[in-house]
């Protein structure tokens, strides 16, 4: 009796197990979404990261402290998609396109399209991608340590709170008002340059 | 919790006991090598350690084509392409690295240069841009704390452009390390101490950061409870053989682990401190470990609390109620630094060491967040948090 109860706990405990791998094998399978998902995506990110360093004092802190005409990109190997930005002027960055015009100081390499795709629809926060040796870093650590600060900052403005809490190892105290007011002028200037090209 | 993705990797051989010397030469026979460098300091070579090594190529059909004894403290660029001159001049054909981790890194990036055939260390700079095996490189560690023999990366400073060039391929990796008791045994107890601190760091670093994984955990477990055996039965008596060889491979170990789970807040914390301040590694690792690991107990008392057992022993274990183990380990830490400074003076804080100014911390909080092992941290933290720890840690 009590054999049969621990090998139902065991049964139940692999069923779940089985369930979860499951469910991960279904998300990594390389479905046509992804790869305009991914593309999509770091057209986003690359626009709200340029809007947010227009609006929000805390990123704007992290791009003064980097050198002048700082060039970065992220990428999926070994094809793309990517985005590049650089600084612009003392406290912005500015979204360049997938294609940089010059060799960029700092590269960010997802080993695969699948780790972006983790990361970008939220599912693995950019800590986690580290950790999990999914993400590389060509370039200036202290530079990078500084543009995955205002990566988390952006997150933390425009994603809804239960999702940034995913990607993120805390949720800053953001008080509403200013989240809302933060996030609608980086959506408004995201939404614009999109459109506006 | 089980960890839903880790990579894990260590091709090093590791001989370990005693004896381990007298297996060079026929390691290096199985990698076709017959003509080894020595690279060494003056103070290894002054202790007599050097000594031990000829002994162990007597008698083998094989003798050391050079010894270079020479490398400085504070070693360079133009030391690596010094050593790899005459390395080329002898003609050897591998290394032998006998010292402590900044002479382990002079001697990766001597490897480099002699197998790539180069003069310019800076062009090999950078994760990945080695393609190819280097030379039969064997590591002889002389101190137990810094776990450079297992791993991939090595930094030399340029002189001449005052930057730190750092390397990452794991071709750095050695093909041997070598722990014998012999090496350690004239090691001074309050360095004997820090460095222990510093492999106990990257133990308890590894085992509590944001990539542990099942394989680094056993090493770091091991490590740990090498450590917290070993280190007072040797500071009382610094002829134990055995004692010495098992801090000698506990730093081995927590070198494994740590090269595969990475490092983090004490770390960001100490690189931060011996840029700014100078000061040991070993030190550095000492001062900020209980701190730091209270500032992750809220969030990761669970796994702090795992360590209770490799650091207090089953009996301390089973005494302490589960959710009181975090803390408990916390505090068996506090109380082996406290051991350690009423043996050698190995300061407990930031004050204590007498080389550290108030007004430093703001400028130590700030760089402490913009080093790369601070990713690794599983709790986030802020120029506001990293203050606070200092202040904490003053």
């Amino acid at each position: 009796m009590v054999f049969d109860s621990f090998e139902q706990s065991v049964n139940s405990k692999l069923n779940h197990e089985e369930v979860q791998q499951m469910k991960q094998l279904q998300q990594l399978d390389v479905g046509v979404m992804k790869r305009p998902y991914v593309a999509l995506m770091m057209n986003v990110i690359g626009r709200a990261l340029q809007a947010a360093s227009q609006v929000d004092s805390v990123i704007q802190n992290e791009v003064r402290r980097l050198p002048s005409g700082f060039m970065f990109d992220m990428r999926a190997l070994p094809t793309g998609p990517a985005f590049v930005m650089q600084k612009k002027g003392e406290t912005e960055l500015e979204f360049i396109g997938s294609n940089a015009p010059r060799p960029v100081d700092v590269s960010l390499k997802f080993k695969h399209l699948n780790h972006a795709f983790l990361v970008l629809s939220f599912q693995e926060g950019t800590a986690q991608a580290f950790a999990n040796d999914r993400l590389l870093v060509d370039g200036e650590i202290a530079d990078t340590m500084k543009l995955v600060r205002c990566l988390n900052r952006m997150e933390s403005l425009i994603l809804p709170k239960i999702i940034a809490e995913r990607a993120l190892k805390r949720y800053p105290d953001l008080a509403l008002l200013s989240k809302i007011a933060g996030g609608g002028r980086i959506y408004k200037q995201v939404v614009s340059n999109l459109i506006l090209g | 919790m089980s960890k839903s993705f880790y990579e894990f990797f260590c091709p090093v051989k590791v001989v370990a006991g005693n004896a381990a010397l007298e297996h060079i030469p026929h390691e290096l026979r199985t990698l076709s090598a017959e003509r080894p460098m020595v690279i060494t300091d003056k103070g290894v070579h002054g202790a007599g350690l050097i000594d031990h090594l000829l002994g162990a190529f007597k008698e083998s059909g094989m003798t050391i084509v050079d010894i270079y004894d020479d490398v400085p403290p504070d070693s360079s660029t133009q030391v690596v392409k010094d050593i790899a001159s005459i390395y080329r001049e002898k003609q050897c054909d591998s290394i032998i690295a006998v010292g402590g981790g900044s002479l382990i890194d002079t001697s990766k990036g001597v490897n480099i240069l002699v197998s790539e055939d180069g003069n310019d260390l800076s062009e090999f700079s950078g994760v990945g841009v080695l393609k190819k095996p280097l030379k039969p490189f064997f590591v002889v560690p002389t101190t137990a704390g810094t776990g450079s023999e297992v791993t991939l990366v090595a930094v030399i400073s340029d002189l001449e452009k005052g930057v730190k060039l750092p390397f990452t391929s794991y071709f750095l990796l050695p093909n041997a390390a070598i722990l014998d008791p012999r090496m350690t045994l004239t090691l001074p107890p309050h360095i004997t101490a820090m460095t222990a601190m510093d492999a106990l760091t990257h133990a308890v670093e590894a085992f509590t950061g944001l990539a542990k994984n099942p394989i680094s955990d056993a090493y770091a477990v091991s490590a740990i409870k090498k450590i917290c055996e070993n280190l007072i039965p040797v500071l009382n008596e610094p002829d134990n053989a055995e004692g010495r060889l098992e801090l000698a491979q506990a730093s081995t170990m927590a070198g494994i682990a740590f090269s595969n789970s990475m490092v983090g807040f004490v770390h960001s914390l100490g690189h931060s401190l011996g840029a700014l301040c100078h000061l040991p590694h070993g030190l550095c690792m000492n001062l900020f470990l209980p701190y730091v690991l209270e500032y992750n107990l809220e969030q990761r008392g669970d796994v702090i609390g795992e360590l209770l057992l490799p650091l207090a022993g089953a009996d301390l274990y089973a005494r302490t109620p589960a959710a009181d183990r975090g803390r408990q380990a916390i505090s068996t830490i506090r109380t082996m630094r406290d051991e350690l400074y009423r043996r050698c003076k190995l300061p407990r804080t930031l004050s204590e060491t007498g080389k550290v100014t108030k007004d430093q911390l703001a400028k130590l909080a700030e760089m402490a967040l913009d080093d790369g092992s601070i990713i690794m941290n599983p709790v986030e933290v802020d120029l506001e948090d990293a203050k606070a720890v200092l202040e904490k840690a003053w």
